[in-house]
């Protein structure tokens, strides 16, 4: 299919993201390196839990002392809700709806800008009590596993922001739809991360 | 026992053979050559395991060479088209069952020793007054020196292991530095010694080193643990029991009564060795440098040099020579003049267990 | 565009080959890569068996002997042996299922380009005289212990090698599921295509955790962080066990395209279908997911209590079996075939009795109370050599001497390949055969030198003499390859006469979008069918020929690893320079601009027509008269 074809809503494919092989190679790859990822967090994962709560001697920070849930309840809704933005992102993306799709992602991302501020605040709030990357094994682990995923999140905004100043004039097409898609398949990935981040670190971190 | 290991016709028939085989090694490091239950055991494990092995290549060998030499092109003629076999399901239902039958001979006693050579419970355990029951040995081993201490007895030694004969003997392993890994190839397996945690296991010693080469077994470190990894040896001295604890008694008493065969020479120690080495056998581990009590009984100079004085000489002038990485300091004319430096050989080599 | 409108000259030739994204010419990069790497770490080797040919030998220093090791290990592994299959997998594996290249070749080239500057990262340390001296498995105590900057040229170098990797293992796999031609199904694919999968799979699976411990490796070195320091709570075992997660599947990886390649040169010169084909690709899957359930192996002698070491011992066990299922599929293969020993055929029959003696000191050690002695001895230096050197480097000599028609147009000397081959064979076996009787009577691998009267010298001594050989063999081959390009004397389609898959039915060297037409697949041994049909045209098109989307090349991807390998600098020398850190913010930004740039300028490709096409099929069918 011509990359370049116009397209209006009752011409646009039913599943523009996989429409052509380029489109189908980078929609079974993109899962692919999401099946690598997801390792990649397993391991981190597996060390924070062996890691925790370890340090030197007399160390004095123990994971019950230093999470506050209602921040991290507050970042998880953040995220969790531009979760949903992006699927309604990908809902207009499907009805060939270029002008909302922007929209809602651009929503998408303010929601996850906020998440990262809130995770900066939350950073610079444990150095100021002294728990820095360096002070122990448990604080490598901790800033490591939630500094990783705090960089996705990063690394998810910058590329959505290009994306959608990029293509603002141009509208939707075969060759950037699955660019789009690959970002909401990414977004709900890291989000997916966060629960896990979520439930081990914080509230195991807490309770247990 | 296992019922798959009474089989001894069948075991002294491979052992022959893989002796004569295989030549054997030198008595005092050979893993042929066991010399106590645990190598034995795995010796046995090992005799097993080749048997079942130098079938499979003797099967694979067979087919391979019939078919080598049945259906060569130049026999077959260029145009010869042969025929396009798919497979055959009894052939590959035979191949996968034979193999899991075999493992599953090796598989099981692999698991009982693995139990077996595992067990430390006996380690804790003490009699009615409250000693322990075994004798036990804390290890530390360290940038190029092993450090052997006997809770017990209360007494420290380095380089050179001391146990006695026909009992298990309990080890504590640890490392002080880097990781490390113990290893007495004809008495026993390795394990490593890591720098977290203490790992444990037994060995026994089943034969006296006296008629050994140099009246030692020779333990190697097994872990790359920086240049010098191939000069971390240590020895083992095993002895009758009753030797044993005299040399235990002879071990606590040079605290009081320390050996002075030249009295220059202590001086000299005192003033430039003593703040790394003691030379009282009675202490805890955790020294700077090797615990020197028992230095003239040691059948090497450093580990691994011949124990003599122009070696031991030779050492404290230049130890990065022969040990690059480690960490005791050289010693230079300055610092030791040559006249001092033969005193204090003569000295470090009186330093003897009395018995 | 090739044949098209080629510019020539010296620097369009050079640019071409930097900017190219075609399958084949990156498969070349990564073949003749490979070759160099593997000459360093050859020479490396063959140091470390001068060292070792007396006791008490000097010639090189303790530290030194243990930076060769080190990179001995490292540079054969990851920059060697990988990149050589990955030549194969690129240049081969594509035109085997019939596809015009791979799925993306922009991330080809750049994982190419990753291995390359990885590769030359890691080197560099013996510029700086701070050389990786830690063993290739960097323990973590002894890693965090070793001063300089050894350790970090090897976490920062493996990083970026590893990086690319875990790029082709992708685009492969992405390749395999999306572009099979026509009725090319999965039960059709040939071996070497689906061990080619299996192996990407578990690149896929195998490289995150690597990345993630040598991350941690480098924080805790370059970066303040605590992993490793159990001083600071940290754990050194975690180290081990994120090593070998990575590093067990590794030796898979390595082994099944080898597998893969013999399968391949045993049904052709054997003129016979493969054995029991379906039995095979199970065997591969399941050795592909038995491999990531056996790491704790190699930490037997760690203490992970009875329990543990059981249960992996018997899992070890397990492997064997799929692994004896392919060897007897193989005997069975040549067996009621038609032999014929070439220099492939060769490699593979020389292949099996070696890798079968690999295979069984393998499962040796996977008894756990024995692999108390045999671990970390002589012993697993003879063993793990009989798998890579009898398994992976035979696999690779086969595959380099039965595909250089394909990949080059030329045939390589057949009796210099026969040379090559009884040198490096006997050598190899002289020299690690004996090695497991060293492990037996207690001579511990990584060791500088050793005392005399040990009973150890004159085995060491005969292994010395066999490492000569292979490395005699090595040259041959060299020479061969030499005298080969310059001769230059072109073949046809199929010049062993025997092909059966895919790539025998297109000229060699391919034309750089391979087929005319898609081709229609019918069957297992693609063109062995259409041979026995009689078929003069050798391949059934699935489509008439219509214009062919390629893409363009770009110098983007080795400019962003440019990027990475600035920024690895950067990294190492932080602590102590002012520039450091600014030197790491550039090469990010530098490699994370150029990567902005591809994604923002679109690339949409060009079309070959079907009249060029045309003419381009009837010049190459003029050439061939």
């Amino acid at each position: 299919m011509d990359l370049n074809t116009k397209f209006t809503p009752e011409t646009w494919p039913a599943h523009p993201e996989r429409a052509t092989l380029e489109a189908k190679n980078k929609f079974v790859g993109f899962w692919l390196f999401l099946g690598g990822e997801t390792i990649l967090f397993a391991t981190l994962f597996a060390t924070y839990m062996a890691l925790k709560n370890k340090g030197p001697s007399g160390f004095g920070f123990t994971t019950q002392e230093l999470y506050t849930l209602p921040l991290v309840f507050v970042m998880t809704m953040l995220l969790l809700t531009s979760s949903l933005t992006s699927v309604y992102a990908m809902y207009h993306l499907k009805s060939f709806n270029f002008k909302k799709m922007q929209l809602w992602l651009g929503i998408t991302a303010l929601l996850g800008l906020g998440f990262l501020m809130l995770e900066v605040y939350e950073f610079s709030h444990y150095v100021q009590l002294g728990f820095t990357f360096s002070n122990s094994a448990f604080s490598s682990a901790f800033y490591t596993l939630v500094g990783t995923h705090g960089f996705h999140v990063a690394v998810g905004l910058v590329w959505i922001t290009l994306l959608i100043f990029r293509n603002s004039k141009r509208g939707l097409n075969l060759y950037n739809a699955t660019k789009y898609y690959t970002f909401s398949l990414y977004w709900h990935f890291i989000d997916v991360v966060w629960v896990f981040i979520f439930t081990v670190v914080y509230l195991m971190g807490v309770i247990g | 026992m296992i019922k798959g290991l009474k089989k001894w016709r069948l075991f002294s028939l491979l052992a022959v053979f893989a002796l004569f085989m295989a030549g054997c090694g030198n008595e005092e490091i050979s893993t042929f050559q066991p010399a106590g239950q645990v190598a034995n055991d795995q010796f046995k494990l090992l005799l097993l395991a080749s048997g079942i092995m130098l079938l499979v290549i003797i099967v694979v060998v067979i087919i391979y060479t019939v078919a080598l030499f049945r259906f060569r092109r130049s026999k077959l003629g260029e145009d010869h088209i042969p025929e396009q076999v798919e497979g055959s399901h009894t052939l590959e239902l035979l191949w996968t069952f034979i193999p899991i039958v075999l493992l599953l001979i090796l598989a099981i006693p692999t698991v009982h020793y693995t139990y077996k050579l595992g067990d430390v419970k006996a380690m804790e355990a003490v009699d009615d007054d409250g000693n322990a029951e075994n004798l036990v040995v804390d290890v530390t081993a360290k940038l190029y020196w092993w450090e052997f201490e006997y809770p017990d007895l209360g007494i420290v030694t380095a380089q050179e292991l001391v146990v006695p004969t026909d009992e298990k003997v309990y080890f504590n392993l640890i490392a002080a530095d880097v990781k490390h890994s113990f290893w007495i190839p004809s008495v026993g397996g390795k394990l490593d010694t890591n720098v977290e945690n203490v790992n444990k296991f037994y060995l026994s010693f089943e034969k006296e080193s006296e008629g050994l080469k140099d009246g030692v077994f020779y333990g190697k470190c097994a872990e790359l643990c920086g240049p010098s990894h191939a000069l971390m040896d240590f020895k083992v001295k095993t002895l009758p029991r009753d030797q044993f604890d005299s040399w235990v008694a002879g071990m606590q008493e040079t605290a009081e009564e320390p050996v002075v065969a030249n009295a220059d020479g202590e001086e000299v120690f005192s003033q430039s060795c003593i703040g790394c080495h003691a030379v009282s056998g009675v202490g805890e581990s955790g020294a700077q440098g090797p615990n020197l009590a028992s230095f003239g009984d040691r059948n090497r100079v450093a580990g691994f040099l011949e124990h003599d004085e122009e070696n031991l000489k030779d050492w404290i002038r230049d130890t990065q020579k022969h040990k690059p990485g480690n960490t005791m300091p050289s010693f230079s004319k300055d610092q030791i003049s040559d006249e001092d430096l033969d005193a204090l050989a003569e000295y470090l080599m009186g330093l003897k267990v009395a018995k | 565009m090739s044949s098209v409108a080629q510019k020539s000259g010296f620097g369009a030739t050079l640019w071409d080959w930097l900017t190219t994204v075609d399958h084949k010419k990156i498969g070349i990069l990564y073949l003749l890569g490979g070759l160099f790497f593997f000459v360093l770490g050859g020479i490396e080797a063959m140091i470390i068996r001068l060292q070792l040919i007396t006791p008490n030998n000097d010639l090189v220093s303790a530290g030194l002997f243990n930076d060769l090791i080190t990179m001995h290990g490292t540079t054969m592994i990851f920059l060697a042996a990988m990149p050589m299959l990955f030549g194969f997998m690129n240049a081969i594996m594509p035109l085997q299922i019939g596809a015009r290249d791979v799925a993306f070749p922009f991330i080809n080239s750049l994982g190419f380009w990753m291995f390359a500057f990885g590769g030359l990262f890691l080197n560099i340390s013996w510029l700086f005289g701070e050389v990786p001296d830690a063993g290739w498995t960097s323990y973590a105590s002894l890693s965090l212990h070793s001063p300089g900057h050894g350790i970090d040229f090897y976490a920062i170098g493996l990083q970026i090698a590893g990086g690319g990797t875990l790029m082709a293992g992708i685009n492969f796999l992405v390749t395999i599921i999306n572009m099979r031609a026509p009725g090319m199904t999965y039960m059709r694919m040939p071996l070497f295509t689906w061990t080619t999968f299996v192996a990407s799979a578990m690149i896929l699976f195998a490289f995150p955790p690597l990345t993630i411990g040598l991350f941690f490796l480098t924080f805790d070195r370059m970066f303040g962080g605590n992993f490793f320091d159990h001083t600071m709570g940290g754990n050194t075992i975690i180290w081990e066990h994120i090593f070998w997660i990575f590093g067990h599947p590794e030796v898979y990886i390595l082994i099944l395209p080898a597998f893969g390649i013999f399968s391949e040169v045993f049904s052709v010169f054997a003129r016979k279908r493969l054995f029991g084909y379906t039995a095979m690709v199970f065997a591969t899957v399941l050795i592909g997911f038995l491999g990531f359930m056996v790491w704790a192996h190699h930490m037997f002698t760690v203490g992970l209590g009875p329990t543990a070491n059981a249960i992996f011992a018997v899992a070890t066990m397990a492997i064997a079996v799929p692994t004896g299922v392919k060897i007897f599929n193989w005997l069975l293969t040549i067996w009621g075939g038609s032999i014929k020993v070439t220099t492939p055929m060769l490699y593979a029959l020389g292949f099996i009795p070696s890798f079968v003696m690999g295979g069984v000191t393998g499962v040796m050690q996977g008894a756990a109370p024995l692999d108390y002695q045999l671990h970390d001895s002589y012993f697993i230096v003879a063993h793990f050599h009989y798998v890579i050197v009898g398994g992976v480097v035979l696999a690779i000599f086969a595959g380099l001497h039965y595909w250089w028609p394909k990949m080059f147009g030329t045939m390589l000397n057949e009796l210099l390949g026969k040379i090559t081959f009884v040198f490096f064979f006997v050598g190899f076996h002289l020299t690690f055969l004996i090695q497991h009787w060293l492990g037996f009577w207690g001579m511990p691998r990584r060791v500088w030198t050793f005392m005399d009267g040990q009973g150890w010298n004159l085995a060491n001594f005969v292994s010395t003499i066999g490492a000569l050989s292979m490395a005699i063999g090595f040259t041959v081959m060299v020479i061969n390859i030499i005298m080969t390009t310059i001769k230059n004397e072109r073949v046809g389609n199929d010049p062993w006469g025997d092909g059966r898959t895919l790539e025998w039915a297109i000229p060699s060297p391919p034309p750089f979008y391979n087929f005319p037409a898609t081709p229609l697949v019918r069957g297992l041994d693609t063109l062995w069918i259409e041979k026995m049909e009689g078929s003069k045209e050798m391949i059934t098109p699935a489509e008439p020929i219509t214009d062919i989307h390629m893409p363009h090349g770009s110098i983007i991807p080795m400019l962003m690893t440019l990027g990475l390998f600035i920024a690895g600098f950067g990294a190492m020398f932080h602590q102590e320079t002012s520039w450091g850190l600014g030197v790491l913010i550039f090469g990010l930004a530098f490699t994370f601009v150029t990567m902005a740039i591809r994604s923002l300028k679109d690339d949409l490709g060009y079309y070959v027509t079907k009249e060029q096409i045309l003419q381009d099929q009837e010049n190459i069918k003029r050439g061939r008269n």
